[in-house]
C-alpha cells in the first residue's frame, strides 16, 4: 500500500515541455543516433523509430518541419544525407526545437570539421558524447558553442595518442 | 582517415565497423555480427583477464551492435567494470553502454550506483558530470531513491563547478519528472531560486529548467522566481545583441533562456506586484517590436531564433489573458504570418490564432482573418498546415460565421485527406449545432457530411441528428421530406439509410399524404436499400418496418409478406429471425390499440452534452477542443429553451440493450432487464440514454409472456419471493442509482417500480412507475413520500396522488418533484400500500435521490483545477477513503460510473494517466458547493484511493461515502 500512498503530494501536471526521444537517420532510413529522454520499452522503442522513418521520409519536400504524430508534435529537418527528427510535448517550442537540432549539427561540425554521416557511423560514441554534453534529460544543458566544444576537446586530451592508437591490436 | 581523425582510439571497432558496412546482404551482415558477438562472448567468459582497452573495445562493439537494431543481453558486467575504471575513457564507454542499454536487473543496479556514489564523491569534474548525466539517462527509481538526497546538495553547494551545476539541476529535473515524490524540497529551494541571478547563462538556463518543472509542483515555494525571471529576462530582451557573447545565437541574445524564462512565467498567473507587472508588459512590448524590425541575418536560423521567442512571449500573453492591447497585438502580428513564404510561420501562425481566438479580447480580431485562413485550406501544398488551418476555423466560428465555416469545411471535405476526414467530419456536426438558428440547415449539413463522407461519419453523429429531430418537433417534417428525396439516389451510404429508416418510422406520416411520398413508396424505397446492408441495419429497417405497421395500416398486409419470407424467418442472424418473428406475431395479434401503445413515437431525449464533442475531445486531447463551457451553455439555451422538461410515455416500448446500438427502436431486447449497464456506455450519449431498461418494458412483460413464446422475454421475470428483502436492502437500491438515473428501483411477485429521473441544478424530477405485475386489480393503492429528521428542512419534495385502482398488467405513474434547499444525507423513504385478493400489502424502499444528484459538471484546465485544488488545503475540506475494489477494475466503467456520478471527468489532468479526476458543482437553494475529485486506482492490490475536496465537510463526507460505494 505504500507504494501508492506516496502520490498524494504528486503534481497535477500544468505545462509540459519535454523532449521525449531524437532520432538520427539516413534517406536510406537506417538509423544512426537514438537518445530517448523518457523511460520507454525497447519493443515501444522500435516501432517509434519504424513509424518515424516512414514519415518523415514520406514527406514532400517544400513542407514545413512539423508533424503531428499521436499525442506528439514531431521536429524534423534533413541535413545533406540525414534526418534529424525530434519528439516533443505538443506545447514545446517548434522553432527553438529546429535551432537545438541545428546547434547540435554545428557542434558536431565543429568536432570532426564538415562532419558527414560516416563520421556519425564510425564514431557514433563520439555523437553520443557531444550530445550529452548538450542536452540532458531532453532540455538544453549548455548553449553557448564555446564551452560544449571545449568540454569535448578536454575529454578528448584525455584519451590517446595517436602512436598508442596505431600500436593497438585491429582485432 | 576521417573517421578516426582524432585519435580516439578502437581500431578494432572501426574495422568492424566496415566490416559489417562491406556487408552485400543482411544475411551477410547476421552471419559477421554472430561471429562477433560468439568471439565478444568468450573473451568475456575467458580464463585471461582483459586489460581495459579491450574491455572498453568490446563493449563498444556490443554497443554498435545494438544500435544496429540487434538484442544484446550481455556486457553488463564489464561495462560496469569500466566505469569504475579510474581512465576517462574507459569509464565514459562505460556510462555510455548502461544509459543506453538499461537494465533492471538489482545486482547490477547496485554496482553501477556504487559506481555512481563513488564518481559523485570524486570532487572531479568531468567525472561528476558522467555520474550526473548517467543518472539522468537511466532516470530509474531506482537512482532516484538512491541520489535524489545528494543532488540538491551538490547543486548549491557553494565551491562546486558551474558545469557540474548544469548538470546537477537537470539531473535533478529528470528524476522529478520521473519520480516526483522523491525529490525533497526544503531549505535548498530558495538557493535553487537565486540562481536565476547567476553569473553564468549556462547556469541561469539550466536551473530555468529545474526551476519551472518544481515550481508546477509547488508554486508558493517558488513564488519569488517570478520577478527575478522577469528582471532577468528584461536585462536579456535590452541586451546588444553583442552584449551575451557566445550565448548570442545568430544575432539573437540568449533565445534558450529567454524562451525557458517564458515558460516559467506562464507556471503563474500575471505578477500581482504592479512594478514587476509594468516591467513584464514592457519585455513582451520589446519582444513584439523587435519582431518588426528587418532582420539582422538572413539566415534562417536567425529568423527562426527570434520568432521562437515571439511565440513563446504570445504563449505568455495568451495565458495571462488579460491586456487586450497585446492581445490584439500578438494577432496582427500573427496575421502577417499567414501568408508568410516560411511555411513554418504560416504552420505556427495559425496554431497560435487558434487560442486566441478563445480569448475575449482577441475573438474578434483573428476573425478578420478568415479569408486567409479560407484560401489556406484551398492552396496549402501541406497536410499539417492545412489541417491547422481547419482547427482555426473551427476555433474561430461563431453565430456570425458559421454558415460560411461550416460550407467551407464540407467543400474541404470533398478532397480532404483520408487522415483528417473523421475529424472534419466531428467539427462540422458540432459547428452545425452549435450554431444551427435554423435546424433545417442543420439536418441539411448533416445529410451532406453523410453524402460526402459517409464512411467518417461515426456514430455518435448520426445519433444526435436523430436526437435532435426527436426533440424538435418543427423540423421533424422537413427532416422526413429531406432523407426520403435523399434515399432516391441511386447509390446511397449506408449511414444515410439508418438515419432516413430511424426517421421515416417516427415521422413518415408527416410527408404520406403527398401522393409523391405515399406510405408504399416509401416502404419499398427504404426496402430497396435493405439486401445491400449490414445486419445491424437491416435490424433497424425491420424496426422502421414495425413502425410502419402502426402509422399505415394500409400496408400492412405488404409488411407482413416481407417479414414472412423465408429470407426474414428463417434469416442466419439470430437478431433479424428473432426481430422477424415477434414483429409478425405483433402485427398479427396485437390489436390497433396496443400496437398504437407499444410502437408510439419515441420520447425526446433528456439533454445532455454532445457525445460527439466527447468523441472530438478524445481524439485531440482536451486543451485542443477550446470553449467547451460555452459550447454547452449555448446548447443549453438553443435546444431547451423552448421545450418543456422532457415528458415521458409511460407505455411505449423504448427502451433497449445497451450495446446493440442500431437498435433504436428496440424492440423484444429485454433480457438485459435489472442489469446494471453503465459499463458499456463509455461516456456515448446515446448508448448512455439507452443503458438503463426502462421499467415500461417489464411493465409488458406479462402480456408478452402470454403473447410470445419468447423464452428470452420469459427471462425478464426476476421475481424476488420476500417482499421485504428488497426493504431490508433499501441502501444497496440507493447505491445501485448513485451513478444513474433510470432502472427497476425495486421488484416482486406483485409489482414493479420503476424510476426515471433528471435533474438540472438544485432541481429534480423524478418519474415512478409502479407495474402491476399480476391480472389482478390493486385497490386502494396509495404511495406516500417520507422525510424524516433533518431531511424535512433539507429537500422538498411535491407529488400528487396515483389512482388508488390499478388494474392487472397495467401501471401507473407518478412524478415527484424534488427540490435541494441544502445538503443531505439520508434518502426520502417511499411507502407503498394497496389491497391485493384481499390482504393489505405494505412496504417501503429508499428512493434514490442522493446529493451527488444535485451536480453539474464543471469542465476545468488542469491549471485551474490543481489552483482550486490547492485552495481547499484545509484538513477538513478533504475526505479520503482507500477501500478494496467490490467491481472488476474496468477503466471504461470507472469513467463511466464518474460521469454518472455528475462531475466532469478531467482528462489529462493527473499526471498519472490511471488516476480519475473530476470536477462539479452541487447545487442547493441555499448554497452552492464546488467539487473536486480525484480516483486513484491500484490494481495489484485491488484498492482504490478516492479523495474529496470540497468546501463544506459534510458535503465531502457525504460523496465519498456514496462514490466509495460504486466501484
Amino acid at each position: 500500500m505504500e507504494s501508492w500512498l506516496h502520490s498524494r503530494t504528486s503534481p497535477l501536471a500544468l505545462l509540459v515541455f519535454q523532449m521525449h526521444f531524437m532520432l538520427l537517420f539516413s534517406r536510406q532510413g537506417k538509423l544512426r543516433l537514438q537518445k530517448w529522454f523518457i523511460a520507454i520499452g525497447e519493443r515501444e522503442k522500435k516501432k517509434i523509430i519504424r513509424e518515424m522513418t516512414q514519415s518523415v521520409l514520406a514527406r514532400q519536400t517544400k513542407t514545413c518541419n512539423f508533424m503531428d504524430w499521436k499525442d506528439l508534435k514531431i521536429v524534423y529537418k534533413r541535413y545533406a544525407s540525414l534526418y534529424i527528427c525530434c519528439g516533443m510535448e505538443d506545447q514545446d517550442n517548434e522553432l527553438l526545437t529546429i535551432e537545438i537540432m541545428h546547434r547540435y549539427v554545428e557542434l558536431l561540425d565543429k568536432y570532426f570539421g564538415n562532419v558527414c554521416e560516416l563520421d556519425i557511423i564510425f564514431n557514433f560514441e563520439k555523437a553520443y558524447f557531444i550530445l550529452d554534453e548538450f542536452l540532458m534529460g531532453g532540455e538544453v544543458q549548455e548553449t553557448s558553442k564555446l564551452s560544449v566544444s571545449k568540454c569535448i576537446e578536454e575529454s578528448d586530451l584525455m584519451q590517446e595518442t595517436m602512436e598508442e592508437y596505431m600500436s593497438k591490436p585491429a582485432f | 582517415m576521417p573517421a578516426v581523425s582524432k585519435g580516439d582510439g578502437m581500431r578494432g571497432l572501426a574495422v568492424f565497423i566496415s566490416d559489417i558496412r562491406n556487408c552485400k546482404s543482411k544475411e551477410a551482415e547476421i552471419k559477421r555480427i554472430n561471429k562477433e558477438l560468439a568471439n565478444i562472448r568468450s573473451k568475456f567468459k575467458g580464463d585471461k583477464a582483459l586489460d581495459g582497452y579491450s574491455k572498453k573495445k568490446y563493449v563498444c562493439k556490443l554497443l554498435f551492435i545494438f544500435l544496429l537494431g540487434h538484442d544484446i543481453d550481455f556486457g553488463h558486467m564489464e561495462a560496469v567494470n569500466l566505469l569504475s575504471s579510474n581512465r576517462y575513457t574507459e569509464k565514459q564507454i562505460g556510462y555510455l553502454f548502461i544509459s543506453v542499454l538499461v537494465n533492471s536487473n538489482s545486482e547490477l543496479i547496485r554496482l553501477i550506483n556504487n559506481g555512481i556514489k563513488n564518481d559523485l564523491a570524486s570532487r572531479n569534474p568531468t567525472f561528476m558530470n558522467l555520474a550526473l548525466h548517467c543518472i539522468a539517462n537511466v532516470g530509474s527509481r531506482e537512482m532516484a531513491e538512491a541520489f535524489t538526497a545528494d543532488i540538491p546538495k551538490i547543486l548549491v553547494a557553494g565551491d562546486t563547478m558551474d558545469s557540474v551545476k548544469q548538470s546537477a539541476a537537470l539531473c535533478l529535473l529528470r528524476l522529478n519528472r520521473t519520480s516526483p515524490d522523491l525529490v525533497p524540497m526544503g531549505e535548498w529551494t530558495s538557493r535553487v531560486v537565486h540562481l536565476l541571478n547567476d553569473q553564468h547563462l549556462g547556469v541561469v538556463t539550466a536551473a530555468t529548467s529545474l526551476i519551472t518543472t518544481l515550481a508546477q509542483k509547488n508554486p508558493e515555494e517558488f513564488k519569488t522566481s517570478v520577478s527575478l525571471a522577469v528582471s532577468r529576462l528584461s536585462r536579456i530582451v535590452t541586451s546588444a545583441s553583442t552584449d551575451l557573447q557566445d550565448y548570442t545565437y545568430y544575432f539573437v541574445p540568449a533565445p534558450w533562456l529567454s524562451v525557458k524564462l517564458l515558460r516559467l512565467l506562464q507556471c503563474y498567473p500575471p505578477p500581482e506586484e504592479g512594478a514587476v507587472r509594468g516591467r513584464l508588459t514592457e519585455c513582451l512590448e520589446t519582444i513584439l517590436n523587435k519582431a518588426q524590425e528587418p532582420p539582422k541575418s538572413k539566415k534562417v536560423q536567425h529568423s527562426n531564433a527570434k520568432n521562437a521567442v515571439l511565440f513563446e512571449a504570445i504563449s505568455l500573453i495568451i495565458h495571462h489573458d488579460s491586456e487586450p492591447n497585446l492581445l490584439v497585438r500578438a494577432c496582427n502580428q500573427l496575421g502577417q504570418f499567414l501568408q508568410h513564404r516560411e511555411t513554418n510561420l504560416r504552420y505556427l501562425a495559425l496554431e497560435s490564432m487558434c487560442t486566441l481566438a478563445s480569448s475575449e479580447f482577441s475573438h474578434e480580431a483573428v476573425k478578420t482573418h478568415i479569408e486567409t485562413v479560407i484560401n489556406a485550406l484551398k492552396t496549402e501544398r501541406d497536410v499539417s498546415v492545412r489541417q491547422r488551418a481547419v482547427d482555426l476555423l473551427y476555433a474561430m466560428c461563431d453565430r456570425s460565421n458559421a454558415q460560411q465555416i461550416v460550407a467551407e469545411m464540407l467543400n474541404y471535405l470533398e478532397t480532404a485527406d483520408y487522415s483528417i476526414r473523421e475529424e472534419i467530419v466531428l467539427k462540422v456536426a458540432i459547428l452545425a449545432e452549435k450554431y444551427a438558428v435554423d435546424y433545417t440547415w442543420y439536418v441539411d449539413t448533416i445529410l451532406n457530411l453523410i453524402r460526402i463522407a459517409g464512411d467518417y461519419v461515426s456514430e455518435e453523429v448520426w445519433y444526435r441528428v436523430i436526437q435532435i429531430v426527436i426533440n424538435r418537433d418543427d423540423v421533424q417534417g422537413y427532416s422526413a421530406k429531406t432523407v426520403f428525396e435523399a434515399l432516391q439516389a441511386p447509390a446511397c451510404h449506408e449511414n444515410l439509410v439508418k438515419v432516413g429508416g430511424y426517421i421515416l418510422g417516427e415521422f413518415g406520416n408527416l410527408i404520406a399524404g403527398d401522393p409523391r411520398s405515399s406510405p408504399l413508396i416509401q416502404f419499398n424505397l427504404l426496402h430497396s436499400k435493405f439486401h445491400l446492408c449490414s445486419v445491424p441495419t437491416r435490424a433497424l429497417l425491420l424496426s422502421t418496418y414495425i413502425k410502419f405497421v402502426n402509422l399505415f395500416p394500409e400496408i400492412k398486409a405488404t409488411i407482413q409478406d416481407v417479414l414472412r419470407s423465408d429470407s426474414q424467418l428463417r434469416n442466419a442472424d439470430v437478431e433479424l429471425q428473432q426481430r422477424a418473428v415477434e414483429y409478425l406475431r405483433l402485427s398479427c395479434i396485437a390489436s390497433t390499440d396496443i400496437l398504437a401503445t407499444v410502437l408510439e413515437e419515441m420520447p425526446p431525449f433528456p439533454e445532455r452534452e454532445s457525445s460527439i464533442l466527447t468523441k472530438l475531445k478524445k481524439k485531440k486531447g482536451p486543451g485542443k477542443v477550446p470553449d467547451m463551457e460555452e459550447t454547452k451553455k449555448e446548447r443549453n439555451s438553443d435546444m431547451n429553451g423552448s421545450t418543456e422538461p422532457v415528458s415521458v410515455n409511460s407505455s411505449a416500448v423504448t427502451m433497449s440493450t445497451p450495446s446493440s446500438s442500431t437498435d433504436l427502436l428496440g424492440l423484444g431486447l429485454a433480457p438485459v432487464l435489472n442489469s446494471v449497464a453503465p459499463a458499456s456506455a463509455g461516456g456515448s450519449l446515446l448508448v448512455d440514454v439507452f443503458s438503463d431498461n426502462s421499467p415500461a418494458v417489464a411493465s409488458l412483460a406479462p402480456s408478452a409472456e402470454e403473447n410470445f413464446s419468447s423464452p428470452r422475454i420469459g427471462s425478464t421475470d426476476v421475481v424476488s419471493d420476500d417482499p421485504a428483502a428488497a426493504v431490508h436492502d433499501a441502501d444497496e437500491l440507493v447505491n445501485k442509482f448513485v451513478c444513474k438515473n433510470n432502472g427497476v428501483l425495486f421488484e416482486n411477485q406483485l409489482m414493479q417500480i420503476g424510476l426515471k429521473s433528471e435533474f438540472r441544478q438544485n432541481l429534480g424530477r423524478m418519474y415512478i412507475f409502479y407495474g402491476n405485475k399480476t391480472s389482478t386489480q390493486f385497490l386502494s393503492f396509495s404511495t406516500a413520500v417520507i422525510c424524516q429528521d433533518a431531511l424535512k428542512t433539507q429537500l422538498n419534495i411535491q407529488t400528487k396522488q396515483v389512482d388508488p385502482a390499478v388494474d392487472g398488467g397495467a401501471q401507473v405513474q407518478q412524478i415527484l418533484n424534488i427540490e435541494c434547499v441544502s445538503d443531505f444525507v439520508e434518502a426520502p423513504i417511499l411507502n407503498i400500500q394497496f389491497r391485493y385478493g384481499g390482504a393489505l400489502q405494505n412496504m417501503s424502499v429508499k428512493l434514490p435521490v442522493t446529493l451527488n444528484k444535485f451536480f453539474q459538471p464543471t469542465e476545468m484546465t488542469s491549471q485551474d483545477f490543481f489552483q482550486r485544488w490547492k485552495q481547499l488545503s484545509i484538513p477538513q475540506q478533504e475526505v479520503q477513503k482507500i477501500f478494496k475494489a467490490k467491481h472488476p477494475m474496468d477503466t471504461e466503467v470507472t469513467k463511466a460510473k464518474i460521469i454518472g456520478f455528475g462531475v466532469a471527468l478531467l482528462d489529462m489532468v493527473d499526471p498519472n494517466p490511471s488516476n480519475f479526476t473530476g470536477a462539479g458543482v452541487i447545487h442547493t437553494k441555499n448554497i452552492q458547493v464546488g467539487c473536486l475529485l480525484r480516483l486513484e486506482p491500484n490494481t495489484q492490490a485491488q484498492m482504490y484511493r478516492l479523495t474529496l475536496r470540497t468546501s463544506r465537510e459534510t458535503v465531502s463526507q457525504r460523496l465519498c461515502e456514496l462514490l466509495s460505494e460504486q466501484f
